[in-house]
């Protein structure tokens, strides 16, 4: 019952001669992605620091990291990439979408409360 | 072909459009909806951030042990760390899946145990984590608004004034010690009890600041350097005496000695909750573990129940992830 598996990552830039070789690259590249992410924390690079769209840059990486972790962790682990884009479109793109929808409002409120502390309790004042 | 044998295939049963048995599209599904309700876990804990941001407890400066290496400033190693272990878990737990897709079933067995005891590491990792910040560090003040105030001094460090957390119980006066007897319902009416005492009082604590005269007060409020603000000697008594009202040590529900009680809220019940489920997959593992040992899938010619255990596995990894870079890095 040997199924068929696509054996390769970075849009065919890393092509593998075998799932199980996929495996160990995909354990490879998900350790090198932590340790930048552990030595960038511990450094704390001076020019990470300024703020773009209302975050660090260093917070802006971290993000961005854990979601190329996340892609790589579903799509060759969980064997996203091998289903029909069908069922792989239904649980992505729900999931995404809600995640996104949510994390906007409440985080857009939580600044709007922390503005109406800020300012002594006025946040518009006509 | 005639309209009735194209309906009889399209519209009543037989096809399969997304590839995959009906257990595995359970699952997915599943794992959508579990992701969703730790999105709102998280989301809810971006709320308080947002809304405290410039109060936020440092990371960096709560996490900072390492187990075996006392006093030695570690931050985020043993993160790291954990976070290594349940990858590794996952990756043998997808070299089991690919090995029952070989009917492999001695090589199944083996990757299922690693898988099992990776997952044991890191619930303990996570016990001993959980452990650590209960216990408290240096203890702080509480003050009548819930705030924290921190203590430490400055001290030369390659000829640079670097600031130096100092414990309370290094410089609180124990002399003035009275000790007052904590009521406990079994000496007095049965029904009335109080909650433990704080390990010293106010008064210990505001004499042993007087007494030691290099101690200043650190609050919760981020500068623009992104560090604590450090207030002046005069400015320390002031806020000491006029608004500490209670000795904290350790986190719980109510206290946190790190900063907001939120934070602490948050830990305990996200990384609990995610601790639950790593529990829960380990548990299922073992049963799926069995199940291999004794040759279910072996006669049913299909190792399809580890990938779905794998499936769930490989998700409280995901989670994992995302846990970690809010709650440590970000």
């Amino acid at each position: 019952m040997a199924q068929e598996h696509k054996l390769e990552i970075f849009r065919g830039l890393w092509k593998f001669k075998s799932n199980i070789q996929k495996i160990w690259g995909v354990l490879l590249f998900l350790s090198i992605v932590t340790t930048i992410e552990v030595v960038l924390g511990i450094i704390k690079p001076e020019w990470s620091m300024a703020h773009v769209l209302g975050m660090k840059i260093l917070n802006w990486i971290f993000i961005i990291l854990t979601i190329v972790k996340a892609y790589y962790i579903t799509w060759d682990f969980m064997h996203m990439r091998d289903e029909t884009s069908g069922l792989r479109r239904a649980v992505v793109w729900t999931a995404i979408f809600l995640i996104l929808y949510l994390t906007f409002i409440l985080l857009q409120e939580g600044g709007y409360v922390f503005e109406v502390y800020d300012n002594g309790y006025i946040k518009r004042d006509f | 072909m005639s309209t009735a044998v194209a309906e009889g295939k399209t519209w009543e049963g037989g096809n399969e459009p997304l590839k995959v048995s009906y257990g595995k599209m359970m699952m997915w599904f599943f794992i959508v909806s579990d992701a969703l309700t730790f999105s709102g876990f998280l989301a809810a804990y971006g709320f308080s951030r947002f809304k405290f941001i410039d109060a936020w407890p440092i990371a960096d400066e709560v996490f900072t042990h390492f187990p075996f290496l006392h006093g030695v400033d570690a931050p985020m190693y043993y993160v790291a760390f954990m976070t290594f272990i349940l990858i590794i878990s996952s990756v043998t737990m997808v070299l089991a899946v690919d090995a029952g897709h070989h009917l492999n079933k001695s090589k199944v067995t083996i990757y299922m145990f690693l898988t099992i005891v990776f997952g044991l590491i890191f619930v303990g990792s996570q016990a001993w984590e959980w452990n650590t910040f209960i216990k408290g560090d240096y203890g702080a003040v509480q003050t009548k608004g819930g705030n924290i105030l921190q203590f430490g001094h400055y001290v030369d460090k390659d000829g640079e004034q670097v600031f130096k957390r100092v414990a309370v119980r290094d410089f609180a006066v124990s002399a003035a010690h009275q000790e007052r007897a904590q009521h406990e319902s079994r000496n007095g009416i049965w029904f009335a009890s109080e909650g433990a005492l704080p390990a010293y009082t106010m008064d210990e604590v505001i004499h042993g600041f007087q007494a030691n005269k290099d101690v200043l007060i650190r609050t919760q409020i981020i500068n623009e350097h992104g560090e604590k603000t450090v207030l002046s000697r005069e400015e320390s008594i002031n806020q000491l005496m006029k608004n500490g009202k209670l000795y904290v040590e350790g986190a719980n529900l109510h206290v946190n000695e790190y900063g907001s009680p939120l934070f602490a809220d948050f830990f305990f019940f996200i990384t609990g909750f995610h601790g639950f489920h790593v529990f829960s997959g380990v548990i299922i593992n073992i049963i799926i573990f069995f199940n291999v040992v004794l040759g279910t899938y072996e006669r049913r010619g299909s190792y399809e129940m580890v990938e779905k255990v794998g499936l769930y596995w490989h998700f409280v990894d995901l989670v994992w992830v995302f846990v970690f870079t809010f709650f440590y890095l970000v």
